[in-house]
């Protein structure tokens, strides 16, 4: 009747996930009793779950990677203060429990944190910047964020019910495979990511599509802004690199409950052919990751040195060449593991090749500095603090893409030292700085900014104090994911990695009393002309939040920095002077469709963890009777007559003249 | 399209000399939707050449167990072949009967097509169920589980095409051939298009080259 699943699988003997289950338990359902006692359930209903619309859609996503931040970084305190402690001793983990921490802080980081933030601002921004009203397919979209949600959602019911893998965030076999992880851990992790990679790979058709062929009238390829340059890139690796990860983890499922044999080690099965699938996707999407970040800090030295960006062209040209050589040096993950030295240095120089476009893109940011006029705004502070931190990183990569010196370093620990330092310096920094850049956009007033740049010095500060300390024990030979050690020369180095925790804790302190100081005071933080940072691309052409139909015209665009042109003309001629006649505007209307995909998608994949053959059934059942009723629908769109139309923008328009006939004093 | 000369609005954008076209604004929709189901159609092609690799690969792990040249039915594979080709004229028939909005015709050639399609399901299903009752199950061998995963993956397309067919048919019946539907319908037609296509890849790299012809 319910499978594998009894008493036995909550961990009543495991006092630590006990209680932080419990909490969180207490916290959800207290914030659900605060919702309906307080009447707001309708208001989240129609406003926010039900909701197609892509900012709102965006801030969602960008809220579930919040979450999941503070998820992934109380295990990766657990595991720094493990590694202070566990100097000669077994430290206050047991190795079981540890080694699910580190799994899941990978999984965690990578998949609910880093890509739902990334997808989350692109989902927020990208069609604003097109000039266009939506994305190409709003239902589907609000799909693909729900999926994603129900993959966390799995991952953190692991925490009280059952387990949740021991095998590192790739899940290698034959460790994953049956013989060697019996326990339902690795089911969690495989579901759980294959169910929210349905909602990625759906999240990459969408913007991809919606860059190719939405794009408001004069939006030539060379008129948009770097941030959908990037973007289209990043979704394009997401859409050639993702179903490389669906079909990877089916074999391994197939694997685990039906006897096959891709990757075990009896009747032929082949081992080396995970590693090789799996960082086929594994080494694209570091950079699906990193590209969107390239862009936002491309948006944000602009706009914040006053200046065009430098070598556009030369940009788009180094973004597209990373995209399409991402794919070519998976294998510099295993240079060790006998492929030979034509092979490796092959991968070896196509993977310092990166090196060259990432260079010039790094010296385009500089010179769109030099000779610019400087303000030292948040967003800012994390752009620059990218650059310095990002260059480092890039260089331990260079150094690890040499094989001789890869076999000395690989798995060591200087090889976390380095994709934390690309991954924090280069993807979080880059999504801190789209958060502090487009907050207003999106909420209609500003953040805080003493609180943010104490933010940032906590963060940028911590962040060296944790992680160098990493490449000398890296060095020193300490490998990773280790319970418990007994050399001594690693141990100081380890403690003031602890301290560095600490002091990155306190910058992600300061970030949420930021949020909070500035919610308080949102009246005086008010961005009423919905262009608070001077930008240059169109987001900032319309209100802050922007109206659902974003743009009441379509806009014309005439060259690079469509905004920027306009305001510039505006200041000679009146703004808008020849405006057509407003006319009623069709949106797509709301659809449950996707929470209730999802509600089926999370019993469905629970089901399948624990062999709940009824329940499989039962959930697969009910997502496919969601589609066909949503297929069902006669009316897809309402429409927003003429007259409203016009009220929304008229008052828009109002508060724009006041700051064109300011710019000039600036 | 519109081409127009930059010469009005040359001084806005100095990269531009000469004649460019002028991007006319965001696609129609019917457009967009077929254009993001060609994506979705690559994306899925993707997946299905890692079951190609893995077949590549495991094909000689036999693990003393049977080689395809033991356990392949040509005679099956050919009736197979010929009817999901076959259900792909008569799925381009339904396509222009949809065009031309012919219930009677449209009705007629997606009735065929799922029935050539249940027949190839049918097929497929007796030479799996055949081998793994001789003991050849896809967990006999490598070689064995790559052959079924991949074959199977196809199969399974099948069935969610079919299931297609089935939802298309009434909503025909229910809504008529009003605009969204033909979208879709455009869609199913792509889908199953290109399932035949990945079926000629199975056929070719599976069973030709496997039964050593």
């Amino acid at each position: 009747m319910l499978g594998k699943l009894d008493w036995s699988a909550i961990p009543f003997d495991q006092p630590i996930p006990l209680v932080a289950g419990g909490v969180v338990l207490v916290a959800i359902l207290a914030v659900l009793a605060w919702v309906v006692v307080k009447g707001h359930l309708p208001y989240l209903w129609n406003e926010w779950i039900t909701s197609v619309d892509h900012k709102r859609i965006g801030v969602m996503y960008v809220l579930l990677a919040s979450v999941m931040l503070l998820r992934g970084g109380s295990d990766a305190i657990m595991m720094r203060i493990q590694q202070a402690v566990a100097y000669q001793s077994q430290g206050y983990l047991p190795p079981e429990h540890y080694n699910q921490i580190f799994s899941a802080h990978g999984t965690i980081m990578i998949f609910f944190v880093a890509m739902p933030f990334v997808i989350g601002l692109m989902n927020l921004i990208v069609p604003l910047q097109l000039g266009v009203r939506d994305v190409a397919f709003p239902t589907l979209n609000s799909v693909g964020f729900w999926l994603t949600a129900t993959g966390a959602l799995l991952v953190n019911i692991s925490l009280v019910v059952g387990e949740f893998a021991r095998t590192g965030w790739l899940a290698f076999p034959p460790l994953s495979e049956l013989s060697y992880s019996p326990g339902v851990g690795v089911d969690y992790y495989a579901w759980s990511l294959q169910i929210s990679g349905v909602g990625t790979l759906v999240a990459g058709i969408n913007l991809v599509t919606t860059v190719l062929k939405l794009r408001t009238k004069g939006m030539n390829y060379l008129r948009m802004p770097m941030f959908c340059w990037t973007t289209l890139a990043s979704n394009l690796l997401i859409v050639a690199a993702f179903p490389i990860l669906t079909a990877t983890l089916a074999m391994l499922l197939l694997d685990r409950y039906l006897g096959f044999h891709f990757f075990t080690n009896e009747a032929g099965g082949n081992v080396m052919m995970f590693m090789n699938l799996i960082w086929a996707w594994g080494h694209p999407e570091v950079y699906i990751l990193v590209l969107p970040a390239f862009g936002i800090f491309s948006e944000v030295v602009s706009t914040f040195s006053g200046k065009a960006l430098f070598g556009y062209r030369s940009m788009v040209l180094a973004t597209m060449a990373i995209c399409v050589i991402s794919f070519m040096v998976w294998l510099h993950h295993f240079f060790t593991m006998g492929a030979g030295p034509n092979v490796n240095a092959i991968f070896g120089i196509a993977s310092m090749i990166i090196a060259v476009p990432t260079g010039v893109k790094i010296y385009n940011w500089l010179f769109t500095m030099y000779g610019g006029r400087i303000r030292f705004a948040t967003p800012m502070l994390w752009a620059i603090g990218f650059m310095v931190t990002f260059i480092i990183g890039g260089l331990t990569g260079v150094l690890l893409a040499v094989p001789p010196a890869d076999f000395i370093l690989h798995n060591s620990m200087f090889l976390v030292a380095h994709f934390h330092n690309v991954i924090i310096g280069g993807v979080l920094f880059g999504a801190f700085a789209g958060f502090e850049y487009w907050f207003p956009k999106a909420f209609g007033f500003r953040l805080d900014e003493r609180w943010g740049k104490a933010a940032f010095w906590f963060t940028f500060t911590g962040f060296f104090v944790t992680f160098m300390p990493l490449y000398i024990v890296g060095l020193l030979g300490m490998t990773r994911r280790m319970q418990h050690y007994d050399v001594a020369a690693w141990r100081p180095w380890m403690i003031v990695a602890a301290i560095g925790m600490a002091v990155l804790t306190i910058g992600v302190i300061c970030q949420i009393v930021q949020i909070v100081v500035s919610v308080r005071n949102r009246e005086a933080l008010r961005d009423r002309t919905g262009d608070p940072w001077d930008g240059r691309s169109l987001e900032w052409a319309t209100s802050s939040p922007p109206p659902v139909f974003n743009f009441a015209f379509n806009p014309d665009v005439r060259g690079e920095d469509a905004y920027w042109d306009m305001k510039a003309k505006a200041r000679n001629e009146a703004l808008a002077a020849d405006r057509p006649e407003y006319q009623d505007i069709e949106m797509p209307r709301n659809s449950p469709t996707g929470f209730v995909c999802a509600f089926f998608a999370t019993i469905m994949g629970f089901a399948l963890i624990w062999h709940i053959w009824w329940m499989v059934i039962l959930g697969g059942l009910g997502a496919w009777a969601t589609f066909v009723l949503f297929a069902w629908r006669d009316h897809d769109e309402y429409v927003i007559p003429a007259a409203e139309v016009a009220a929304i923008d008229r008052v828009n328009l109002e508060e724009r003249r006041g700051l064109v006939s300011m710019a000039g004093t600036v | 399209m519109a081409m127009t000369a930059t010469a009005g609005h040359a001084h806005a954008d100095p990269h531009h000399i000469g004649l460019v076209i002028e991007h006319p604004g965001p696609a129609p929709k019917r457009i967009v939707t077929a254009y993001g189901f060609w994506i979705f159609l690559l994306s899925d092609i993707v997946m299905f050449s890692c079951f190609f690799a893995a077949y590549a690969v495991l094909v000689g792990q036999t693990a003393d167990g049977p080689k395809g040249s033991e356990i392949f039915e040509p005679r099956y594979v050919a009736i197979e072949t010929v009817c999901l080709l076959l259900s792909s004229f008569t799925c381009g028939m339904a396509s222009i009967a949809a065009d031309v909005r012919n219930r009677f015709w449209f009705y007629l050639s997606m009735s065929v097509t799922c029935v050539l399609g249940l027949i190839f399901l049918v097929l497929e299903f007796r030479e799996f169920a055949d081998l793994i009752a001789r003991g050849y199950g896809p967990s006999r061998s490598a070689f064995l589980t790559a052959f079924f995963s991949l074959v199977g993956c196809h199969g399974l397309h099948v069935s969610a095409g079919v299931l297609w067919l089935l939802t298309m048919m009434a909503q025909v019946f229910a809504k008529g051939f009003r605009a969204d539907i033909l979208r879709r319908m455009t869609c199913f037609a792509l889908f199953w298009h290109a399932l035949d296509i990945i079926w000629v890849a199975v056929f070719s790299v599976v069973y030709l080259l496997g039964s050593g012809v």
